[in-house]
């Protein structure tokens, strides 16, 4: 069953405890599911998604494992060919260099290549995303890269009711799926939690369908498109532009594959002006994409579309240089007015 | 470990499948291809990576295992293939790309899917080390029984998932055998040039688990060796490696024109190959006659033969047909 992101609830759970909850709850009901990856054991996962896991299903269900991304994924490649569930967690997706092959050539290839015979029924859970000084080999994004390679559903929560829901989805889907949690969305106080992101989750487990976007705030004049922390800038951009009196209309996209181009161009139909906000590079990625998904459509914008997204850099150290590059609520507000003077 | 008598003519048997195969796909494969050699044409287009010489590995292991085990190949797959009893017609379809192909044709010869079986490989190397470990964590994780083996070359043992996943199967003492073919050959480079100890199973003790050597190609070599590897997984002892000093009697890949062998190499390895050498101690054995022989040799070309023509006679999927099964 979907349940849409206004159903009731009153409890409120960061990023990381949804991810546990949908988690627990599945794995309780299936025997199948298990998880594996560095560090989801007792300590709870670097990013606590993993929190609490260990102590309810112990150590042959959520494996502590080396640090071999190549080894382990790649197993879960074998073991959910073999009629298991397994979450693997690739602790940050910069570290997709190491491993890569197990993602792109068997996870992403089997099923196609067996002629649908061979189902890949796992989930890899990584985090994306930068703001802390981290510097660039654990703070990218790298939603283009993943979405761009078929066979491969791709999700990004931007808060912990679609957290709960898309990976309750995802570990039910028959097929692999890429779960990227954007760190400062986690809850994590120490990675500058982005308060947004915690609301009310329902205790019962539901899904969120993958593959549908959300549309998060309506409005009439622009419409916004993001995903994960990029909805909290686009949000707090819409509230500016409100003041300003235009009234912005915000798209989570919550699933890059498959990608809810329909949402989008219903929403640019009605206001006539896109503005795409991404924390991943600028080019070739996820803002190239939606954009062309409504040029090439005949849509007769009002103005040319834009993107705030990150520079094609790799992110530097200082915070006076990483911050510069980060989208952000005034670069969005700042790329409307930009589109109001063309 | 001795093989039976039964168990020493269906290796033979098998290796004589699969080298049948191998010289009908030769022939084939080169259709269309001459005088001009252009990978894309002909029946069979794109890479082929012949077993040629290879066949004892693959039967002295898989005569260990039943369909519920795993096995995960190479890019060189026809031989462990055929001794894990992949549909052999389903096979030979999905080499020439039709429908009634293992998969439709959306594979071809390096991407072999028989899930009846518990087949599969990859045409990366080193891939087949991860996937396997994982199958028999599923069914430790299940309580079903089953070892699974990983086949690689000895170059693939230079590989970063060779190292990873030895650890992982060892830590976990995983039910997993991992079985180097040792060609000598990484494409064109030889094995002493390319890795820095003379023999990969003595890797093995870096991880903790038994290694073993099986030398000159030798079909119930490998028998033993795989059967005391498979047994000891099977009994909950862990991970083996086995490396076993085969024989590429074709080049890399077909095309390839073999100029960087030493001179008399490869005549050397053809005095040798493992096939009438096995024939010729089956015979000695008093375990074959030339009777039973011929008679064995034309069922099994027979099989191969029937494998070819239900190949050739089967259709193409329509083209649009690669847009299905992304997902399921």
């Amino acid at each position: 069953m979907t349940t849409t992101s206004t159903a009731s609830g009153t409890r409120k759970l960061t990023i990381a405890r949804a991810m546990a909850e949908a988690t627990a709850q599945e794995m309780r009901t299936d025997p199948s599911v298990f998880v594996m990856g560095e560090d989801v054991g007792p300590l709870g996962g670097v990013f606590g998604n993993t929190r609490g896991l260990h102590e309810e299903f112990g150590p042959e269900r959520i494996l502590d494992t080396p640090i071999s991304e190549t080894a382990f994924i790649g197993a879960a490649v074998g073991a959910a060919s073999d009629g298991m569930r397994p979450i693997v967690e690739l602790m940050f997706v910069d570290f997709l260099g190491v491993c890569f092959d197990a993602i792109y050539n068997m996870m992403a290839k089997n099923t196609y290549f067996s002629g649908g015979k061979v189902r890949v029924p796992m989930v890899l859970m990584t985090s994306t995303g930068g703001g802390y000084s981290d510097a660039g080999q654990h703070s990218q994004c790298l939603y283009g890269t993943f979405a761009h390679l078929p066979g491969m559903k791709v999700v990004v929560p931007s808060n912990a009711y679609d957290a709960k829901g898309l990976m309750t989805a995802a570990i039910r889907d028959d097929n692999p799926v890429v779960f990227m949690y954007h760190k400062a969305l986690q809850g994590m106080g120490w990675l500058g939690t982005e308060k947004g992101a915690t609301v009310p989750v329902p205790e019962e487990s539901y899904t969120v369908e993958i593959g549908r976007a959300s549309v998060v705030r309506e409005g009439q004049d622009l419409t916004l498109v993001s995903l994960g922390a990029g909805v909290h800038h686009c949000l707090r951009a819409a509230k500016t532009l409100a003041d300003e009196g235009f009234d912005a209309e915000v798209v989570d996209l919550r699933s890059l594959v498959p990608l809810d181009r329909e949402t989008v161009r219903a929403s640019v139909a009605k206001t006539g002006r896109l503005i795409v906000v991404d924390e991943d590079y600028h080019s070739y990625g996820v803002s190239g994409e939606i954009i062309a998904s409504v040029v090439e459509h005949d849509h007769r914008l009002k103005a040319a579309p834009a993107r705030v997204a990150y520079p094609d850099i790799p992110i530097p150290f200082a915070p006076t240089m990483e911050q510069w590059a980060l989208p952000n609520a005034d670069k969005i507000v700042a790329a409307f007015h930009q589109m109001l003077s063309q | 470990m001795q093989p039976t008598s039964e168990q020493r003519r269906w290796m033979y048997r098998q290796m004589v499948t699969s080298r049948h195969l191998e010289e009908r796909i030769e022939t084939l494969y080169m259709e269309g291809k001459t005088p001009v050699f252009n990978m894309a044409k002909g029946p069979i287009p794109g890479e082929m990576h012949l077993s040629n010489g290879q066949e004892p590995c693959a039967v002295g292991v898989c005569a260990h295992l039943n369909a519920e085990d795993v096995v995960v190949a190479t890019h060189r797959p026809h031989h462990i293939a055929v001794a894990k009893g992949v549909d052999l017609n389903a096979m030979v379809a999905e080499i020439f790309g039709k429908a009634t192909g293992l998969s439709g044709g959306r594979g071809g010869h390096m991407h072999l899917f028989d899930a009846d079986v518990n087949f599969s490989c990859s045409g990366i190397i080193g891939e087949s080390l991860g996937p396997a470990a994982g199958a028999v964590l599923s069914r430790k994780l299940q309580g079903k029984p089953g070892v699974a083996v990983a086949f690689l070359g000895e170059g693939a043992a230079n590989q970063g998932a060779f190292h990873e996943a030895l650890n992982l199967a060892a830590v976990w003492q995983l039910p997993v055998v991992f079985v180097i073919e040792d060609n000598a050959w990484g494409i064109s480079v030889a094995k002493q040039a390319s890795t820095a100890v003379p023999r990969n199973d003595l890797r093995a003790s870096a991880y903790g688990m038994p290694g073993v050597h099986v030398a000159d190609n030798d079909v119930d070599g490998v028998f033993a060796a795989a059967g005391q590897a498979i047994a000891r997984a099977r009994e909950g002892r862990g991970p083996t490696l086995i490396e076993i000093e085969t024989s590429r009697l074709a080049g890399h890949f077909m095309g390839d024109g073999e100029d960087y062998r030493p001179e008399g190499e490869k005549e050397a390895l053809q005095q040798r190959d493992p096939i009438p050498r096995y024939r010729q101690a089956l015979l000695e054995a008093g375990l074959l006659d030339e009777a039973a022989d011929t008679a064995l040799v034309k069922e099994a070309h027979a099989r191969v033969e029937a494998a070819i023509r239900f190949a050739q006679q089967s259709d193409f999927l329509p083209p649009e047909a690669a847009l299905e099964t992304v997902f399921v």
